[in-house]
């Protein structure tokens, strides 16, 4: 088993009033795909954005607990949110490419966090993210036309491909496929199983499939608890818990 | 089993119905508008035109070898004085008239810068002036008005201005074919005048445009940024609250008072110039602020979420996330509710009437700080004025504004138009 990458202790997360999560501890591996499981409203993506802390963006989100990137706190003073979102990637449940071209969804991050100093440096950026989000060969005759006017399934690859541009650690993807196709979707999971020799991948989905087929340990939520966390074999094969055992026969969710 | 039944007749009678008074309030208001429109043309288009009467001038009179007027600056042709020989040029037209009464008459039948115009001819063409030039003179606004047939002859001589004599001289040069109806250059270029036939709207176009930028440069960068920070920055809770509350109602404040603000304060307390651009920009500005806040920030709130989290995401910060990506989405927007604000200051008349751009402007402004009338104070002054010339051009000035706001409104929609992102 590879080390710890990613610690999260006694999470409780707090919408105004409303509590969300109920002490959440989890450790996520590094460059492993960890899969987060549950039905509609359990807290999966909501503990998911606690990771990049895209929580902060609500107003009204509290967040207590303990969050740890190799053992930094991230919720710590010190940390500035826009260098941890430089190494903690998000790609979003809708593609939501910049209406810009495809060259300059991916120039972004690179250009405000300085990593390239010449259009040649930029250009590599731009043709390895491609490449590596099994982009580029599809695009690369249309680099400077409109991200909005691919097809689904392609949008969001660009998006991964926009997430990796700054050199993440750890890329969080929320429910990446469930606006893809069947075929859209299956060559983002291919994709995954390649990045995960370079980044550590969380993957919160309501396919049960899709988490089996991707993933070396899964957590199942529920009511904003983390019922079972386990290696995907054993959550899908021998569940030690009688919710998870429902959830994953299909008894609800 | 598809036959109407008497339930659905009755449906489809009362969608019928309702499509005629939908179609009769359409009408309506298109018929409103055409007449307003044919009333205001037909009316105001004769004021691009004026009557001019040719008189033939022997400059040879002023000096003998008029070549020498080549070498003479324009300075010294203006400080020349030829009011006696301009009153004998036109004596000329009819050399028979003896009568002093009957000579001032003839004078009278030219508007008064008759010596002027001979001179600016004189200055125009001085490098091959003839001995005797054919000089077209504007007539008078009496003349002009019996040209455009908004004079009525009929009338007894003792309730016209003009004569029965000044007829006769007018009828003889018409004859004469000495009368020519020209493109009214002057209207567009001059500023205001007592005398119907020299006013301009050059000066209250120019007032215009230099307050319509005053207001463009004071509220777009404020109104813009107080959207952008209310929008995107400002927590919600009760100042902020109050503060779109006051937004929104300012909007639907009177305009006059604004103009009284700009009275006591801008005026007053400040001491800036009355009856300038400036402090009409400035006190338009304080209308259009709102129209531009209200809708820079609707086009910001169009702008889906999942753009912010997306730039977010990279590791931008807030401002770079709003300004590199937001903004540039709400700017369409925001042009078009500046436009639209601007196409009301234009429109706006009661501020500035009480800050003193109502005041009679001859020079035309070259600055904000000149004084300075505008268009729609213009329809004001002229409305009320009793001579027959100003009410052609009340309504061409009219149709000028008319022109500025449709052009404004326009561009107003091309730019939605070709901006317009879909997501």
């Amino acid at each position: 088993m590879n080390k710890v990458k990613i610690s999260a202790k006694n999470i409780d997360v707090f919408y105004g009033d409303k509590q969300a999560l109920f002490d959440v501890s989890m450790d996520m591996y590094e460059k492993e795909v960890t899969a987060l499981i549950g039905p509609s409203g359990c807290g999966k993506s909501t503990f998911l954005r606690c990771i990049n802390r895209m929580n902060d963006v609500i107003d009204i989100c509290s967040v207590k607990g303990n969050v740890s990137i190799d053992g930094h706190d991230i919720y710590d003073k010190s940390i500035r949110v826009e260098s941890l979102r430089e190494n903690v990637g998000m790609v979003f449940q809708k593609p939501n490419p910049f209406p810009k071209s495809i060259y300059e969804n991916i120039a972004y991050g690179p250009r405000i966090h300085g990593m390239a100093n010449s259009k040649t440096d930029i250009d590599e950026i731009v043709a390895n993210s491609l490449q590596k989000a099994a982009l580029f060969d599809e695009v690369k005759d249309r680099l400077h036309q409109p991200g909005t006017g691919l097809s689904g399934g392609q949008q969001q690859r660009l998006c991964i491909a926009r997430a990796i541009s700054v050199n993440p650690e750890i890329i969080l993807m929320d429910e990446p496929c469930s606006a893809l196709d069947p075929i859209a979707t299956a060559k983002i999971e291919e994709l995954m199983n390649e990045l995960k020799k370079e980044f550590t991948i969380i993957i919160v989905t309501h396919s049960m499939q899709q988490a089996a087929r991707v993933s070396t340990n899964t957590g199942f939520f529920h009511l904003g608890k983390l019922i079972e966390v386990d290696s995907t074999d054993t959550i899908f094969s021998n569940p030690g818990n009688q919710k998870t055992q429902d959830y994953i026969t299909g008894r609800f969710g | 089993m598809f036959d109407a039944s008497a339930n659905l007749k009755k449906r489809l009678k009362s969608e019928r119905r309702f499509q005629i008074f939908c179609i009769t309030a359409i009408s309506f208001a298109l018929i409103f508008v055409l007449i307003l429109f044919l009333n205001i043309f037909s009316s105001g288009y004769s004021a691009f035109y004026k009557t001019t009467i040719a008189i033939d001038v022997d400059y040879s009179q002023v000096i003998e070898d008029t070549t020498q007027f080549a070498a003479m600056s324009d300075d010294e042709i203006n400080k020349l004085d030829l009011f006696r020989f301009s009153k004998k040029s036109i004596y000329s037209l009819f050399p028979d008239i003896e009568d002093r009464k009957e000579k001032k008459l003839l004078i009278r039948i030219f508007s008064i810068e008759y010596e002027d115009e001979i001179k600016q001819f004189l200055i125009k063409n001085k490098e091959n002036i003839k001995k005797i030039e054919t000089v077209y003179l504007t007539a008078s606004d009496d003349v002009d008005q019996v040209r455009k047939g908004n004079y009525p002859r009929d009338l007894p001589e003792e309730r016209r201005r003009i004569k029965d004599i000044q007829l006769e001289y007018y009828d003889i040069l018409e004859n004469n074919g000495r009368v020519k109806y020209v493109f009214n250059i002057p209207f567009l270029t001059r500023g205001d005048s007592r005398e119907p036939e020299l006013a301009g709207v050059g000066g209250s176009i120019v007032g215009s445009f230099l307050t319509i930028i005053t207001v463009l440069i004071l509220s777009f960068p404020i109104g813009i940024l107080a959207a952008v920070y209310l929008q995107e920055f400002a927590k919600s809770n009760r100042f902020t609250d109050f503060i779109e509350i006051n937004i929104n109602n300012l909007a639907a404040v009177p305009s006059i008072v604004f103009g009284l603000l700009g009275l006591g304060i801008i005026l007053n307390v400040f001491g800036l110039p009355r009856s300038t651009p400036l402090v009409g920009g400035i006190v338009l500005s304080l209308m259009t602020l709102p129209t531009i806040i209200i809708a820079t920030r609707a086009s910001l709130r169009a702008v889906p979420p999942s753009i912010r989290e997306g730039a977010l995401a990279v590791g931008a910060t807030k401002m770079q996330a709003v300004m590199h990506h937001v903004v540039p989405l709400a700017m369409p927007g925001a042009l078009t509710g500046t436009i639209i604000g601007l196409a009301q200051a234009l429109g706006e008349t009661a501020p500035l009437l009480l800050i003193g751009m109502v005041a009679f402007v001859v020079d035309v402004p070259s600055s904000p700080l000149d004084a300075s009338a505008s268009l729609p104070v213009q329809v004001y002054l002229w409305a009320e004025s009793a001579e027959r010339g100003y009410v052609e051009k009340t309504s061409a000035t009219i149709m000028l504004l008319l022109g500025f706001l449709i052009l404004l409104n326009l561009t107003a929609v091309l730019i939605r138009r070709k901006f317009e992102t879909k997501w």
